[in-house]
């Protein structure tokens, strides 16, 4: 069984912290690219129209399931900031217990300014993302019970 | 102050503009343009999506609202009467723009696609019956696309495609095999704005024509680029957006010919299109006011009278050489100095735009870094998304060119681009 080493605060605190140490924006650009490089593969079988998510100018394709009691996240993107943003948010959100994630609110996002940088098109395309890991994590729960 | 006594120096006019043009002159007309994003002086390469406003347009817009705004056609007042007289202004520029030969012949839209509405509705649906043929050609906006599928669905009528080449031209062999008795309309951009191609419209209309089919222009891309004379060109209907020409949004142009305007189905029904109304039946007025129905956008369509005065100003040649100029600098800089970089969209005549892709980067990525060098280009499919299904892309980068962007400009994206290339790889 998998559990979650920290807490999604703890780990949203952690992406501050790093973030903040890098000072102007093509510093940290450069470091949403790099994470978005290390992304693990996403597997081909799920690579499907079924799993794409709607809501961004790039395409995004998610998919989850759960081991043990912890929900875990594939996702991937043509767009490389996209795919860091993922990478991001799935440091967040993966490999926790499904009421954790329905609880948790992607702060860092907002404390970093993020918000003013990254033009409300991709906005959306963040939050459609946020919003199908919490449908993820929704499905999971209701299909364990 | 009474409408006799508003003296011509009041309100900017056509001939206040008119000088020789200098792309470093004319941009200090943008208030806008002189301005720093993320720290970097702004290169504003969005034109096609919309376009900034001169001081005049600013300025006359303002002095309206603070002097003689009123509502129009309506009241006895000396307010009303001002206003009146500005909004039909406005509408003989708009015809002498496009050398229309009435000016009501030119009804006030929102923009394109209301225009496009307007006819797809007033004739389309109107007119249309089963076995009747509609003719859009491949590279078309969404705004050009829809109105005419649900006209065809609504009535029966069938949906035909000019197909293009890997250019991004359109094949005039296809159309001219697509063209039979069964052709009732023929609706085409006069320039892509996915790829930037410009259609030979005349003899698209031409063809038409001959067939007895009436045709329509979406000129959204077109009209702020280069000098139209619908009289020359023989189009049915024309249409172009405000916001694209330098003027307000909420203002466009549907262009028509009297003939059809008149026996067209009004659009929007209500006050001031009417010549009688009991409960039993109305009648209506003629055009245009047959079609601009309730309060029109009366400032906006004033604003419009001011950019084109500033454009007729400036000079549409002049204009149209200086911005092809500018397209072929930027196409061969960015063919020859940004590895990776394919344009999407090579006719052999194109107008105000490049359409493209890198290799190693999604448009998106290129969008969002090259904003943080200052630079605001157009990504994703542009709303012509047949556009980017037979070029085989998701997506493009857009550049689009007005006159008040200079080669310095194409030379900042050169290395913007450069920058994005560094930063993903």
């Amino acid at each position: 069984m998998m559990t979650a080493v920290k807490s999604p605060v703890d780990i949203q605190n952690d992406i501050v912290t790093e973030f903040q140490s890098l000072t102007d924006w093509d510093a940290r650009y450069k470091h949403i690219i790099g994470l978005g490089k290390q992304l693990p593969d996403f597997p081909e079988e799920h690579r499907t129209e079924q799993n794409q998510v709607k809501g961004c100018q790039s395409t995004v394709w998610m998919h989850a399931f759960l081991e043990g009691d912890a929900v875990v996240v594939q996702a991937d993107s043509d767009a490389m900031i996209v795919r860091g943003l993922i990478a991001l948010l799935l440091r967040v959100y993966a490999h926790q217990p499904p009421d954790v994630i329905l609880a948790t609110e992607p702060e860092f996002f907002h404390r970093l300014g993020m918000g003013d940088h990254i033009s409300m098109q991709r906005s959306n395309g963040l939050f459609a993302m946020i919003k199908q890991i919490k449908l993820y994590a929704m499905v999971l729960k209701m299909q364990a019970q | 102050m009474t409408v006799e006594a508003m003296t011509e120096t009041d309100y900017p006019t056509s001939e206040s503009f008119s000088r020789a043009f200098d792309p470093e002159v004319v941009r200090r007309d943008f208030p806008v343009l002189q301005q720093q994003v993320h720290g970097k002086p702004l290169v504003y390469l969005d034109n096609a999506a919309t376009t900034q406003k001169p001081q005049a347009v600013i300025e006359g817009i303002r002095k309206f609202y603070a002097e003689d705004y009123g509502t129009v056609r309506r009241g006895v007042y000396e307010l009303s009467a001002r206003s009146t007289r500005m909004y039909e202004d406005a509408r003989e520029k708009v015809a002498s723009f496009l050398n229309a030969p009435n000016s009501q012949e030119v009804i006030f839209v929102r923009g394109t696609t209301e225009a496009i509405n307007l006819v797809a509705f007033g004739y389309g649906r109107a007119f249309l019956k089963p076995g009747d043929e509609v003719i859009i050609s491949a590279i078309e906006h969404h705004a050009n696309i829809v109105p005419w599928q649900l006209a065809c669905e609504a009535t029966g009528a069938t949906l035909k495609v000019i197909p293009c080449d890997d250019r991004g031209a359109l094949i005039m062999a296809e159309y001219e095999k697509l063209l039979s008795s069964n052709t009732q309309l023929v609706a085409v951009n006069h320039v892509s704005n996915a790829l930037g191609t410009v259609n030979p419209v005349k003899e698209i209309i031409d063809k038409a024509h001959a067939v007895g089919a009436v045709v329509l222009i979406d000129g959204a891309q077109s009209a702020p680029h280069m000098p139209v004379d619908v009289q020359a060109l023989g189009c049915d209907f024309y249409t172009f957006s405000g916001h694209k020409i330098y003027a307000p949004t909420g203002i466009g142009v549907l262009y028509g010919k009297m003939d059809l305007l008149e026996k067209m189905a009004p659009f929007q029904s209500g006050g001031e299109m009417i010549e009688t109304v009991t409960f039993e039946k109305t009648t209506f007025a003629k055009p245009p006011n047959k079609y601009e129905g309730g309060t029109p956008a009366i400032a906006q369509a004033i604003g419009l009278g001011y950019a084109l005065d500033y454009v007729t100003g400036i000079g549409l040649d002049a204009i149209a050489a200086y911005e092809q100029e500018l397209l072929e600098y930027a196409t061969q800089r960015l063919l020859h100095d940004v590895p990776g970089l394919t344009i999407i969209g090579t006719a052999p005549e194109k107008a105000g735009l490049i359409s493209f892709t890198l290799a190693d980067a999604h448009p998106l990525d290129i969008g969002t870094l090259i904003d943080h060098e200052g630079i605001a280009i157009r990504t994703g499919h542009h709303c012509a998304q047949p556009v980017m299904k037979r070029f085989n892309v998701p997506a493009t980068a857009r550049a689009s060119f007005a006159f008040y962007n200079t080669k310095e400009e194409v030379d900042k994206l050169v290395a913007g681009l450069h920058k994005v290339i560094e930063m993903v790889s």
